[in-house]
């Protein structure tokens, strides 16, 4: 079941709109922020809160990046692995992360701590390589100050 | 040489809040606009200055205005959208002002509102952008508490309520109809046209979506004039441009500079010149989906017609360069890669070709390729070309790689003959 916190939240989008069935990108936003990921019951609960089929609701969550369909770590690490980092070296940080956190793309450590995506573009590309941990943007990323970084997130 | 969009724009300190943006002249243009203009005289004003879209069309921005019904028989709510969504990689030009000065951009857009007589606004954010978040919501709340924003605006009887969205991450988000399929809550795929936003946009009402830099100039060219926009050219668009250069170049970054300053000064002044011990081989001149130029256009200059006449397009005008030491096919490579991966799948030749495409690109690389996928290659910049494919995605995709076969062909062919990547 939604929570009442969720519930709000999501009533506050369709006051915005024409039908609610537009917030469904709203409502999955939401309730991914709440519990970390959506998963099948979550897709369900959004539909029927909305009135809609739980098909529509996993066809737009399936289209966007950053709606996970599957359990994430606590931490989410997105590596840039678009035009500008490629040229100034993103596959030798992922090297690097790959053996510092023993985990590839798409997968998450055993201590359930990290998650590691790649990521297209993060719009920093004056600063590449670039990577996102949760909301935290890291630029100019050297191989060497990795240990730093990984260790605020635990 | 006058720099409007980017003057108050110190990466090192905080941007300006309501009363600093205030003080630098924020919302005279607005105040001016609600006392004595009518919207019909806004549009005139910005169709005079020749501002073109900075979001990579390069359509006029007067123009576009001016295909939306007005007067008493016109449709609302009428919709105004700031596409701030820019996920080409290799653009990160808005940015720069989305964090630099938010106020500029929400007084740009309650400008162009009034001009279009909209009722509802949207900024459309591309999800990375965090920092810009924050910085916007506070920034609205703040017009919205100084009768900037909502009924009534300055006693001139126009309302006007304006909403951040941030989107989940999605290539397509940007085109102007998926995004306005995503702000409806679908899956952002491309809508047919006609009917055109214009007449038929969001949730079906007329709606015009510009770029943020295209929306931060409105306010200058209102306080200044048309003539003066026009005036800060080097060439026939008018105003200035933010471009950026990035890849091995000494300072990578983003300046503001008269339109048509030629590609030579902005990476040899601006961007410092190549690292030490690299050297230039090509340029995408306006990100991801632009046509490799070469050393032979260094001193094109860099506005619509001067790229376009060189065989690429300005786009953003945010440069990516290829350096020596790259290998060209890997570069072209990794290109293919993001478009496959952000086709939104609805028509074939793109869901299908381009993954087509990252795969031969693969097998070069890994030096299994074979003479004919040269030729696989080159057909498939035609088929998925303009005109093959429901959107521009596919056949923007194919400009850096049908580019890149022209000039870089022996790059390719040493993967075949050798059958490994030189640059290994
Ligand atoms: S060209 Fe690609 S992105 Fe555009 S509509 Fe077709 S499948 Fe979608
Ligand atoms: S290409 Fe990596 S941030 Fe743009």
């Amino acid at each position: 079941m939604l929570s009442i916190t969720e519930k709000e939240a999501i009533d506050h989008e369709i006051g915005l709109v024409p039908h609610k069935r537009a917030t469904v990108i709203e409502a999955l936003k939401i309730v991914q922020q709440h519990r970390g990921w959506i998963s099948d019951e979550s897709v369900a609960e959004i539909a029927e809160y909305l009135e809609i089929s739980p098909a529509e609701v996993d066809s737009v969550a399936t289209f966007y990046n950053l709606i996970f369909r599957r359990p994430v770590g606590r931490h989410v690490i997105l590596l840039c692995d678009s035009i500008s980092c490629y040229v100034m070296g993103y596959k030798q940080l992922y090297t690097a992360l790959q053996s510092k956190l023993q985990i590839s793309f798409g997968q998450t450590g055993p201590d359930n701590r990290f998650t590691l995506l790649p990521n297209a573009c993060l719009g920093c590309c004056d600063h590449a390589p670039a990577l996102m941990i949760d909301k935290d943007l890291y630029r100019d990323v050297t191989i060497e100050q990795l240990d730093d970084i990984l260790q605020q997130y635990t | 040489m006058e720099r409007p969009l980017t003057r108050n724009i110190h990466p090192d300190r905080p941007p300006l809040n309501l009363k600093e943006y205030e003080r630098t002249g924020g919302y005279v243009a607005l105040r001016k606009v609600c006392s004595s203009m009518n919207p019909a005289a806004v549009q005139e004003l910005v169709k005079d200055s020749n501002l073109k879209g900075r979001g990579g069309a390069g359509f006029s921005t007067g123009m576009k205005w001016g295909l939306i019904p007005m007067g008493d028989k016109a449709a609302h709510p009428t919709y105004l959208i700031a596409n701030a969504d820019e996920m080409e990689p290799g653009t990160f030009k808005d940015r720069l002002l989305l964090e630099g000065n938010p106020h500029q951009l929400i007084e740009g857009m309650i400008l162009a509102a009034y001009a279009i007589q909209a009722d509802i606004a949207y900024v459309f954010l591309r999800w990375a952008y965090h920092k810009a978040a924050g910085l916007i919501r506070k920034s609205i709340q703040e017009a919205y508490d100084a009768g900037y924003l909502g009924k009534d605006i300055l006693g001139s009887g126009f309302h006007l309520e304006m909403h951040l969205h941030t989107g989940v991450g999605r290539y397509m988000c940007g085109e102007e109809t998926a995004l306005l399929n995503a702000l409806e809550g679908k899956r952002a795929t491309p809508r047919a046209k006609p009917p055109f936003p214009q007449i038929s946009g969001l949730f079906g009402k007329p709606t015009i979506v510009n770029n943020v830099e295209t929306l931060c100039c409105v306010p200058h060219i209102v306080n200044n004039g048309a003539d003066w926009f026009k005036g800060l050219s080097y060439s026939d668009d008018g105003g200035t441009k933010v471009y950026g250069v990035s890849g091995k170049v000494k300072r990578p970054g983003a300046w503001e500079l008269p339109m048509g300053v030629t590609m030579r000064e902005l990476i040899e002044e601006h961007a410092g010149g190549m690292k030490a011990g690299c050297s230039l081989r090509g340029v995408l001149p306006g990100g991801a989906s632009t046509d490799f130029l070469t050393t032979q256009h260094l001193d094109i200059k860099m506005d619509y017609k001067s790229v376009a006449a060189a065989g690429s397009r300005l786009g953003t005008g945010t440069m990516i360069v290829l350096d020596d030491s790259t290998c060209p096919v890997g570069f072209v490579h990794n290109l293919q890669h993001f478009f496959a991966q952000e086709s939104c799948g609805w028509c074939t030749p793109c869901r299908e070709g381009l993954p087509w495409v990252e795969k031969i690109l693969l097998s070069l690389e890994k030096g299994e390729g074979k003479p004919e996928d040269l030729e696989l290659l080159q057909l498939h910049t035609q088929y998925l070309g303009p005109g093959n494919t429901f959107c521009a995605l596919a056949p923007g995709a194919m400009e850096p790689l049908q580019s890149a076969l022209k000039y870089f062909r022996e790059d390719f062919e040493k993967h075949v003959e050798h059958k490994k990547c030189p640059y290994d």
